[in-house]
């Protein structure tokens, strides 16, 4: 039984952190907005996420890319402290740096080489040092013996992912946005001059539409004449209990939480739509935080999981506005925590004013892969 | 290279080694790895020790039963791993710990049997030192001979009364025993009675057990709601309400229980089909009635599977260890007939008296889903009841975003103990059944290893090698 | 308080206690040795430093969480008592990495 309920100014599709993050934005000024999520058990890459605020080593193939993350992640606090205002929300934000753990000197030559590289296109400035074996032993005292090095940028933070998803769905609900969990979408038409969005509750028309959907845009965007190039690539991280203090900083692929559990992982696997574990990739990122920081060794996992990171092509956001009608936002980004801020703001802006402006846009938008085809 | 078995069994109670006899019966080679030093389970727990006589009087008759199924699995021909810990499972087989070792099972069947657990007991100072279940408390006579004195039994169910009426029989003092099995269950429950009467023994031994702990003068409140618990650092009065009003007691120690529900981990973690159980309360995974699971490699016997006791449970356990020889073509199909429809019936028989038990004492709502905001409901995480109501306030749809939102169920526990309060709170609050809320999505490691144990088998097969290479040379 | 049901008699192994030696029957249960000595809390937690004890008897709890022989977070429950055994209180979160740096 469809309910009909009344038209919104802008229907969000998608409940995670990049589509909260829209939803917050527009809300907070002053738009109507319906957030339309799955229920409890969604592929949410909120969950599959390490929490960092990571700047380095990205926009290696996109300078605009790499802009859009260093502007974001300098707006990180402002945005943290915001949002805890709005909700008593702490998203334990930290911006203490972050090192890339090097396993071997090659590794660690190839990360600083791409890592200046970067730098001589961006013009936002991040500055980065490569730290040799020794200065990190200092400055990482629990660092394993068999590590090369590392690069370390004073730019990268790490959040509470999770904690950050509550908090804008809670303030996109202060500001006066519908949450609607359990209204997956079936399809999406045009219908006059609005979208007609149906749910497996509920039928619902927008006046705009923004696909946030993660994976869900790939099958979701062809029905509004668009197309997502997105793929799952799934990660396999575990998590362990509480334990004392001893990694303030952001690594690559490991993170001591405010509460005291280490979360980590770092694979990339084809795995289609499948979040389970593997024993051989479970083993071996076991045995590399081991290398890494071996009093882990001793430390209790609690979960291992599976999550599906959103993939683009060439692992660069899509920002695409419809052609023609132009009220259909295509949104398809796999580093939503670093670029909330970014999500919450600019683009709420331009989402607002019904435009994306070119010039801004088109190294997100998805004509580049034909372009490549071609 | 990894061993091969036909059918590893996880749990050595009644189900496990009752399946680990029916399969070697029928030839399969069986590996039976369980977490405890010593077989029984939780329901014999210490049957393989020496029992003097006034131990065995104290314990009973039920108790002794486990002994002949204890004596049948020695002999039976099982490769038994005790104090050995299921990590992960999985349709390529199993990964276990034990001392420090690790290794992986190949198996073309797993049966779990890994029994049931007491059923969270949600209230005020539920955390605090000194409050145990009544299982607990159990375990402690029965594996440890250790009693403590003036306990107050607080509760409903068969084990509660059993315990009491065991320190009675020991000489242990009872402080008392405030039973909250609500007035309200006898009317429906009565009518379950002409059912239950095909198993009288039950019947009859759980009157006796009543009668005799109303005669030894034990102080009994009924009708018992409300319950909290108080103390600076550990318990030091339990209080409640009953239709005559609000009362407290000291004391030092407090046996709790509610029942008892499946431990689910296990058969969570695998993926299989589960359903919520609006019997008994409780989610189980959904069985056929060989305790065959949707996963074709996977087979659950025992209370693990639902809730039936320790005879059911050892009925079960056959009955499923029959079924994996037939389905791996080790027993032609009138052979499993024939074997399997006696303990078939049997155990539907035993069952008879299940519907009249589990209505009797279904726990009062109070006792499941907290009324007092500040009660814990995940005790690692200390996540309050008032804490799953602001999150569902907020549009949280189920048990997973839960736990991201409010950490329930993220400790080393994961789960096990807030899971069932974390669904009827959650369905009560946002007027949904509990089926429809779901359950914590339960992971691997099935129970806590350490970084070390999981990348483990590497270094294990280095050191290997190199011992194949020493002796090579 | 957890006391004996009667006096057995029977082997007793040494362990220490927080440093300090107890006799305590062999092969018995770590927890149950632990109650019998009047251990508590055997725990607190690292979310609210709250004092724990063994709840459940059965490693499904994990409330009897302790150190033992420099390892954090071993279940008592689940242990068995052997001769020279250090067992310490669990003060919040778990100290890992101080077994390599004991020895």
């Amino acid at each position: 039984m469809a309910e009909r309920h009344p038209t919104s100014d802008f229907v969000v599709i998608g409940g995670g952190i990049v589509g909260a993050s829209i939803a917050y934005g527009l809300a907070k000024s002053g738009e109507k907005v319906l957030l339309l999520d799955e229920g409890d058990v969604a592929f949410r890459a909120a969950r599959g996420n390490l929490g960092n605020v990571w700047v380095q080593g990205k926009g290696a193939t996109s300078h605009a890319y790499a802009d859009l993350t260093r502007n974001a992640a300098n707006r990180w606090g402002g945005f943290a402290a915001a949002l805890q205002e709005e909700t008593g929300i702490d998203l334990h934000f930290r911006r203490p740096g972050a090192f890339y753990i090097c396993f071997s000197e090659e590794e660690l030559e190839r990360r600083s080489g791409m890592m200046a590289s970067i730098n001589e296109h961006a013009t936002v400035r991040s500055e980065f040092e490569t730290v040799g074996p020794e200065e990190l032993r200092r400055r990482l005292p629990e660092i394993g013996p068999e590590i090369a090095g590392a690069t370390y940028c004073p730019d990268d933070g790490t959040a509470n992912p999770l904690f950050l998803l509550r908090a804008l769905i809670k303030a996109a609900a202060g500001f006066g946005a519908t949450y609607l969990p359990r209204r997956k979408v079936v399809s999406l038409c045009r219908d006059g001059e609005g979208i007609c969005i149906e749910t497996e509750a509920g039928t619902f028309h927008a006046g705009r539409v923004v696909l946030a959907a993660g994976l869900g845009n790939g099958k979701l965007a062809p029905q509004l004449g668009m197309t997502a190039p997105v793929r799952p690539v799934r990660g396999q991280i575990m998590v362990t209990e509480k334990v004392r203090k001893f990694l303030d900083f952001g690594t690559n692929f490991i993170r001591q939480t405010v509460e005291g559990g280490c979360v980590f992982g770092e694979s990339s696997e084809e795995a289609g739509f499948d979040e389970g574990t593997t024993l051989s990739v479970l083993r071996e990122t076991a045995r590399r935080a081991v290398t890494a920081f071996p009093l882990l060794r001793d430390a209790r996992v609690v979960r291992a999981w599976g999550a599906l990171r959103i993939m683009t092509p060439d692992g660069v956001p899509v920002y695409q506005q419809a052609p023609g009608a132009g009220n259909v936002f295509l949104i398809t980004v796999h580093s939503g925590v670093t670029l909330a801020p970014f999500h919450a703001g600019e683009m709420a802006v331009a989402l607002r004013q019904n435009r994306l402006d070119p010039d801004r846009y088109l190294p997100f938008s998805p004509e580049r892969f034909n372009v490549q085809a071609a | 290279m990894n061993e091969m078995v036909d059918l590893a069994i996880i749990g050595a109670g009644p189900a496990g080694m009752s399946a680990a006899c029916a399969a070697r019966a029928c030839r399969l080679s069986v590996v039976l790895l369980d977490e405890q030093p010593s077989p029984g389970g939780q329901i014999y727990r210490g049957i393989a020790e020496a029992r003097d006589d006034r131990l065995a009087a104290i314990l009973g008759k039920d108790y002794a039963a486990g002994e002949e199924i204890y004596r049948r699995f020695v002999a039976c021909g099982a490769n038994y791993r005790p104090a050995t810990t299921v990590w992960r499972i999985g349709p390529d087989g199993l990964s276990w710990i034990s001392a420090g070792r690790s290794g992986e099972l190949a198996a073309r069947r797993v049966l779990v049997a890994t029994g049931a657990m007491e059923r969270p007991f949600p209230s005020k100072g539920w955390t605090l030192p000194g409050v145990m279940t009544a299982g607990a408390g159990q375990i402690l006579l029965k594996a440890s001979r250790l009693v403590a004195d003036g306990a107050v039994f607080v509760g409903c169910g068969p084990l509660l009364y059993l315990v009491a009426h065991q320190y009675l029989n020991a000489g242990v003092t009872v402080r008392a025993i405030l039973d909250t099995a609500p007035r309200e269950n006898l009317l429906p429950a009565s009518a379950l009675l002409p059912g239950a009467l095909r198993q009288p023994h039950y019947i009859v031994k759980g009157l006796r057990m009543i009668a005799a702990l109303r005669r030894s003068g034990v102080r009994m409140h009924r009708n018992v709601r409300a319950v909290s618990f108080s103390g600076q650092d550990r318990l030091e009065a339990v209080h409640w309400r009953d239709r005559s009003g609000e009362y407290a007691l000291e004391c030092a120690e407090a046996f709790v229980h509610q029942g008892v529900i499946p431990n689910l981990n296990m058969t969570m973690s695998t993926g299989c089909r589960h359903a919520w159980d609006e019997q008994q309360l409780c989610w189980r995974p959904d069985l056929d009635a060989l305790g065959r699971s949707s996963l074709q490699w996977l087979l659950v016997a025992g209370d693990g599977g639902g809730i039936g006791g320790a005879r059911s449970a050892a009925l079960s356990g056959a009955i499923s260890a029959l079924a994996a020889a037939h389905d791996l073509g080790r027993l032609d199909f009138t052979a499993f007939e024939r074997e399997s429809a006696p303990l078939i019936a049997a155990r539907r028989r035993d069952m008879a008296v299940r519907p009249f038990l589990d209505r009797l004492y279904r726990p009062a709502q109070g006792f499941r889903i907290p009324e007092d905001e500040e009660t814990v409901i995940c005790r690692c995480e200390e996540v309050t009841c008032g804490d799953v109501a602001r999150a569902v306030g907020e549009g949280c749809p189920g048990p997973n975003q839960l736990k991201s939102f409010t950490r329930a169920g993220m400790g080393p526990c994961q789960g096990r103990l807030c899971g069932h309060t974390v669904t009827e709170t959650m369905a009560l609050l946002s007027g949904r059944t509990p089926q429809e809320v779901g359950y914590y999505r339960i992971r691997t490691p099935i129970k806590p290893v350490t970084v070390g144990d999981i990348a483990g088998r590497i270094e294990n097969a280095e050191q290997g090698a190199q011992h194949e290479q020493a002796a090579a040379d | 308080m957890f006391r004996p049901l009667d006096d057995k008699g029977g082997k007793a192994v040494a362990i220490e206690i927080e440093g300090r030696s107890q006799i305590v029957p062999a092969a018995s249960n770590l927890a149950a040795a632990l109650l019998s000595a009047g251990f508590s809390p055997f725990r607190t937690t690292p979310a609210g430093a709250a004092p724990r004890q063994p709840y459940c008897m059965m490693g499904v709890c994990f409330d009897c969480l302790v150190e033992i022989d420099g390892l954090p977070n071993r279940q008592a429950c689940l242990e068995t008592v052997r001769e020279g055994m250090h067992v310490r209180r669990q003060q919040g979160a778990a100290a890992i990495g101080e077994k390599g740096k004991a020895r």
